[in-house]
């Protein structure tokens, strides 16, 4: 019936022109690497060849990261892997324009952001591995735990920015979070209070056309950027695989908040090129044309016809970024492989900033349990342990 | 040492705490001009200003969601949460990043947020005006809950809670702001925030409450002192964690134990009391514990309220269950009531 293939169907296909890439955008570089004329040309007009060579290793390293650690989760070493194919000049452009007193809140996929705010690959696995929920102490990097409630980090943003005002500094919040996620109530309000308290944050939405198996096109009925206006917050759609146009477009959001202008609220136009998280069959929901289309517009071959268009991507060049990707992949894996286990007590420790006595009741139970029928501090039986061994003797 | 209301040693109790720590933020709706649809923060815009005091938009997890991010930044904020029944909105924040971001992060994260709720019944109010949503809280770890239940413990603890490292939820009963008390506004001999407080002293049973009910137990322990029976009132202050040890050093002592609040039964914090004491004092117990609670129903109408709350004449049916005297639920049929009627029960 036709009232039910309605019913079924996506209010609009993710082609429409409403919420995909098509329609204007900030873009510096063409896909096939010559430029492209732009007012905003000079925000990055400092880029200079070694600046951009430098860009395109860090994009190169974190698609290594993503392919190393997605080998891990298909060796059953990671529970789960989220990858970013596709989003590196989204993660990079945006990361290496923030200072490090900067506040960054992002989500699960920001790993690229994490490795430009000076995680280590160990630190990035950790979470993944289920050694423990945060891989990293958020106040040496300035960069929140990664947060796996959709939306929830860009609140926190807000409220941080609500401190950075009340303190008087020109420090700086950007908050990632992808197209799915302004479909949450909490992106929304985030944006309300960011406006209502003029709150120096940058709302950048990674917008990769999929939530899960849901396409943009289901998430919005009008460019993603075109909502941030109707809150009173400023903002641009960019070729988010086009790193100086990020680099350019985050550059100038972080300038406004710096300088007391408020929020500010960035689409970057991308492609998930991978699936959702390892766990996820893109293959259920997607055209492999579609895939095809966005191949073409690979953020990591742009930036090097560029560099070849000018004549500053040597074999040489080449080869140095692919040792240096290759010895932080071999990094990543070994101490993947090697990080102990946490000991069994590790799960009562810190639920609780001070004593609390039901936890501590239960501590000592356990503890005594322990005592008689299990070793203490071996870890127990966790299941990437277990696949670890058996990847091992395999 | 001076007289206050409820609602006015909590306005002293916030401002003493704005006054030690100027990360001290509050935020709220409407909890600046107005002074709070209850006027508990009244003035307080006025004398720390509006960075201080903040009124917010009308968004409840934009409230609890900003909090977090200004406890990242190194504030201590102190969240008004207008009436019980307007926190769900917030609860995916308050259980999911309040309650575990420290856990998460590994220690290094604080949320010192103080989470203030005007709960309960008994003031007429429309729907979602009357509720007592505390025991969502009290199973979230990584969550402290507690409850006021006079003027005094309402400035002490208001205080203790803004103090605390951990995330504190602070029920209120508002059927009480307008009580009055003796406020001593010093801390000292203050009990610590997670110890119970033993309101009436007696010998043969033991009744566990907290908040607007306090009041109410203890006026059943007079008037079953005039039946003869001896009841020892506790105030369990704390919710999460609760202070067994106090609990349990009474309930070896009367063998009895009945637990009255205003919240449903079901998952209740009565059930967690009721299942505990059992564990820790099976021996000890003369009789099964008791709970004396709201209805597992919605919150009622305003006309159907009373019906709904524990008042001393249930809690006192209550105590008659622990002590096996006749009672409501006596197998006795209409010859039980006439039996009830002419023992002057």
């Amino acid at each position: 019936m036709r009232t039910d293939v309605s019913l079924h169907t996506p209010v609009r296909p993710p082609q429409d022109a409403g919420a995909s890439a098509s329609g204007p955008y900030v873009q510096l570089v063409r896909p096939d690497g010559s430029r492209a004329p732009s007012s905003y040309d000079h925000w990055v007009s400092d880029v200079d060849a070694d600046q951009l060579r430098s860009l395109y290793e860090d994009m190169v390293i974190i698609r290594r990261i993503d392919t190393e650690a997605t080998a891990l989760q298909r060796q059953g070493q990671l529970g789960l892997w989220p990858p970013l194919l596709g989003q590196e000049a989204a993660q990079i452009g945006s990361a290496r324009t923030l200072r490090p007193s900067d506040f960054v809140f992002g989500s699960y996929r920001e790993n690229g952001v994490a490795w430009c705010r000076g995680v280590d690959p160990e630190s990035l696995m950790r979470v993944w591995r289920g050694n423990a929920a945060a891989g990293w102490d958020p106040f040496t990097v300035n960069m929140a735990p990664t947060q796996v409630i959709i939306g929830a980090q860009a609140l926190h943003a807000a409220g941080y920015g609500m401190g950075v005002v009340a303190d008087g500094t020109d420090d700086a919040v950007i908050t990632y979070f992808g197209d799915g996620a302004t479909s949450q109530g909490d992106v929304n309000e985030a944006m309300v209070f960011a406006a209502s308290f003029h709150t120096p944050v940058v709302f950048f939405c990674s917008n990769n056309q999929w939530a899960i198996s849901e396409p943009v096109g289901l998430q919005a009925q009008v460019p993603i950027a075109n909502r941030a206006p109707g809150f009173g917050i400023p903002s641009v759609r960019v070729d988010g695989n086009d790193v100086l146009a990020v680099m350019a477009v985050t550059r100038e959001a972080l300038e406004r908040a710096r300088s007391g202008g408020g929020p500010s609220f960035i689409e970057a136009v991308t492609y998930r090129m991978g699936p959702h998280t390892t766990a996820d069959d893109p293959t259920r929901y997607r055209d492999a044309a579609e895939l095809e289309e966005w191949r073409a517009k690979d953020p990591i071959s742009r930036v090097e016809a560029l560099l070849r268009a000018e004549g500053h991507f040597t074999e040489e060049f080449a080869a140095s970024v692919a040792a240096s990707a290759d010895a932080v992949a071999a990094e990543l894996r070994s101490s993947c492989i090697n990080m102990p286990a946490p000991p069994a007590l590790d799960i009562f420790a810190h639920v609780y900033a001070e004593p609390n006595s039901w936890l501590e009741n239960q501590q000592a139970d356990y503890e005594r349990y322990l005592a008689l029928y299990g070793a203490e501090g071996d870890g127990g039986t966790h299941p990437a342990d277990n696949a670890g061994v058996n990847g091992e003797s395999a | 040492m001076s007289t206050m209301t409820f609602g006015r040693a909590i306005n002293a109790g916030l401002r003493a705490a704005m006054e030690a720590d100027p990360k001290v933020v509050l935020m709220g709706e409407d909890i600046g001009t107005l002074g709070g649809v209850f006027r508990i923060t009244d003035g307080l815009k006025k004398d720390f200003g509006g960075q201080r005091v903040i009124d917010t938009p009308l968004a409840e997890s934009g409230i609890m969601g900003t909090a977090v991010g200004l406890a990242f930044r190194g504030y201590r904020p102190v969240v008004e949460i207008q009436f019980d029944g307007f926190i769900y909105p917030a609860f995916d924040q308050i259980v999911c990043q309040v309650a575990k971001m420290h856990y998460r992060s590994r220690g290094t994260v604080n949320m010192p947020l103080t989470i203030r709720v005007p709960f309960g019944g008994g003031i007429g109010s429309p729907e979602h005006h009357s509720e007592s949503p505390e025991a969502y809280f009290t199973h979230t770890s990584g969550l402290r809950v507690v409850s006021v239940s006079n003027p005094q413990d309402a400035y002490t603890m208001i205080q203790q809670a803004i103090a605390s490292n951990d995330p504190v939820l602070y029920f209120e009963p508002k059927r009480r702001y307008h009580v009055k008390g003796e406020v001593n506004e010093t801390l000292d001999g203050a009990l610590p925030m997670g110890a119970a407080r033993v309101v009436t002293e007696g010998t043969d049973v033991t009744l566990v409450t907290y908040g607007p009910l306090v009041m109410t137990a203890v006026d059943a322990a007079v008037a079953a002192s005039d039946e003869g029976v001896s009841v020892e009132v506790i105030d369990l202050r704390s919710l999460s964690p609760v202070d067994f040890a106090t609990v349990e050093a009474s309930v070896r002592k009367t063998g009895r134990l009945v637990i009255t609040h205003e919240a449903g039964q079901s998952g209740g914090v009565g059930a967690e009391i009721s299942a505990s004491i059992t564990e820790r004092c099976f021996d000890y117990l003369e009789h099964a514990p008791v709970r004396v609670t709201g209805f597992d129903v919605p919150y009622p109408s305003s006309k159907l309220e009373h019906h709904h709350l524990p008042d001393l004449d249930r809690i006192l049916d209550g105590v008659d269950r622990a002590m096996r005297r006749p009672n409501s639920l006596s197998p006795l049929g209409t010859a039980g009531a006439a039996a009830l009627e002419g023992a002057g029960l």
